[in-house]
């Protein structure tokens, strides 16, 4: 794979394409991730686009399954699929549709409704610990989903049964579909409602690499671990950072030839 | 039923390493000999159905065959969406195991009154419905569940339901089991659930039905409705019985399963429970006669 921030990079570039095209939102939701995806497929998890069964692998659960885009980049460019499909994205009968889809190759488990992959993931999790297998399972979770009684009786069941193999990342973007997190439902004390159900808990910037990379390199003994990841929400196009329309907006051809320049590149 | 059921898992456990047992913080009195056994493939998920089927259909996906017991409405109502989108959706093996079917914990109250449950089952795609009617069909439901793991909805009753059935019998999905044989060409009663016992008491009592038959229905689903026009053929006339409301039920399925077939749909009728029991307290068979599963009421 490439270099995390290319990788970052190109997430961004074909995210932008695919809701252009196919006119769907949530494009700021899949830029705030993207670092955190490129970092995962491109330095820490185990996988292979060949044999995307093996038991080996990582598991990557993305439970904001709106931000699928970003997804379907980053499976594409790690040659899943090949990239030609990402046009078809959100058409008549492809199966790139505007939530994560299990159809897809390399997905493993399709989400759309909030507070469904961390029970998910925990029950992956379970299933590693009690075959001994030593690999892991990421999921990767909103700020606003924490809403979801659903994500925190996981948490407790992790806990409990001492899931260590077990990695959720809150993509704290602190944006949620109508107002920012704290006017909606705050979450503060994240961090400490986390540690008090029992979670090791680490706060980095997700879009600093090498934290990223740092974060997931670390290892827990006894509970699963949570990894609040403070991220901007529209990250890598200034007019859609912290934009709450951004959230469903798609960019007209301007405004993608404004965001792709600011990712370097002309668009055509 | 219950006693039927955990045996039936053990025996399967045995010899398949991929069974798994998940309890919602119930099953006491049931479960421990399942416990004792296989301490290591039991989890209680504690009071959280969410989460329990959540991590089912993840224990699923890497390969388990994941039984999940609870009573009543608690393993479906209570985590639907879960059930639809994580489990029936993925095609994931789950046994979604409830007890207390219909109106078994009738003065619990109506929190505990399953009698709306296949109208939320019945609508997904992949869920395949077992509603056994006595011990000996629980048994063989979980033979066939156990040999062709998928996406199943198991409905137990829970009070000592007798046995009708002297051995246990082959069941499939979609297929009538006979019971009990009348007059070639005459009607039959056809069950799905605990509502078999009722029903063979009603033939057996009452002389003025010996030229009817008695069948039971306990495996059916979304896609075993194509089979049903050609064993309605048989019979001139059909009569469903089961303890459930009749809105999204048994009969309304079999209704729609016959819908292409103009001379088949006037010869089904449906025995459903009326909904008037809906927030009425008492025991099973208090209730059930009230909503019109009595010996008397099936006559009317």
């Amino acid at each position: 794979m490439k270099n995390t921030r290319i990788l970052a990079n190109i997430i961004r570039q074909q995210s932008l394409k695919m809701v252009h095209k196919s006119k769907g939102p949530h494009i700021a939701s899949a830029l705030s991730i993207a670092d955190i995806l490129a970092v995962l497929y491109g330095e820490i998890m185990s996988f292979d686009p060949n044999d995307t069964t093996s038991s080996l692998r990582d598991r990557f659960i993305l439970s904001k399954g709106h931000s699928c885009v970003a997804i379907y980049a980053v499976l594409a460019e790690a040659g899943f699929f090949p990239k030609e499909q990402l046009g078809t994205y959100g058409e008549d009968f492809s199966w790139l549709m505007n939530h994560i889809s299990h159809k897809v190759p390399g997905v493993e488990f399709s989400t759309g409704s909030l507070g469904h992959g961390l029970p998910f993931g925990v029950g992956k999790s379970l299933a590693a610990m009690i075959r001994g297998e030593t690999w892991k399972t990421f999921v990767l979770l909103g700020d606003g989903e924490m809403d979801e009684g659903s994500n925190w009786e996981a948490l407790m069941f992790a806990a409990h049964y001492k899931l260590s193999n077990l990695v959720a990342i809150i993509d704290y973007n602190k944006l949620q579909s109508l107002k920012p997190v704290e006017l909606t439902m705050g979450l503060e004390p994240l961090v400490d409602k986390l540690k008090a159900f029992g979670c090791l808990v680490h706060e980095i910037d997700g879009h600093n690499h090498n934290q990223l990379i740092d974060v997931f390199k670390k290892e827990s003994d006894s509970q699963p671990v949570v990894i609040v990841a403070h991220t901007v929400k529209g990250k890598g196009v200034s007019f859609m950072e912290n934009r709450v329309e951004w959230h469903y907006k798609c960019p007209d051809d301007r405004q993608l030839g404004s965001a792709m320049a600011e990712l370097g590149v002309k668009h055509a | 039923m219950r006693d039927a059921f955990i045996d039936e898992l053990i025996i399967a456990a045995k010899s398949n390493e991929k069974i798994v047992l998940i309890v919602g913080d119930l099953g006491f009195g049931t479960i421990e000999p399942f416990v004792e056994r296989f301490p290591d493939r039991f989890i209680n998920a504690g009071v959280a159905e969410q989460n329990m089927m959540g991590v089912a259909a993840g224990l699923a996906s890497e390969g388990c065959h994941v039984f999940v017991y609870s009573i009543a409405n608690f393993p479906t109502f209570r985590c639907a969406e879960q059930i639809r989108n994580d489990i029936a959706y993925h095609n994931f093996p789950v046994t979604i195991v409830a007890v207390g079917g219909g109106l078994a914990y009738g003065n619990l109250g109506y929190s505990h009154h399953a009698v709306q449950d296949f109208a939320l089952m019945r609508v997904m795609p992949n869920m395949l419905i077992a509603a056994p009617g006595d011990p000996m069909e629980v048994r063989g439901c979980m033979r066939y569940i156990v040999n062709n793991p998928q996406p199943c909805y198991l409905r137990l009753g829970k009070s000592g339901e007798a046995c009708v059935h002297s051995k246990v019998p082959e069941i499939a999905p979609g297929e009538w089991v006979n019971i009990r044989n009348g007059k070639q060409g005459g009607g039959t009663y056809l069950t799905t659930g605990t509502a078999l016992g009722l029903v063979n008491e009603l033939l057996e009592s009452n002389a003025d039905l010996e030229n009817w038959s008695l069948n039971s229905l306990p495996l059916w689903s979304m896609n075993t409705k194509k089979e049903q026009p050609e064993k309605l053929k048989y019979f001139s006339a059909t009569h469903t019985v089961e303890d459930h409301l009749i809105d999204g039920g048994f009969g309304s399925w079999l209704l729609e399963a016959a819908s292409a077939h103009r001379q088949l749909l006037t010869r089904i009728r449906i025995k459903s429970l009326d909904a008037k029991v809906c927030g009425m307290v008492g025991k099973q068979p208090c209730l059930n006669r009230e909503g019109g599963l009595s010996l008397e009421g099936l006559c009317e």
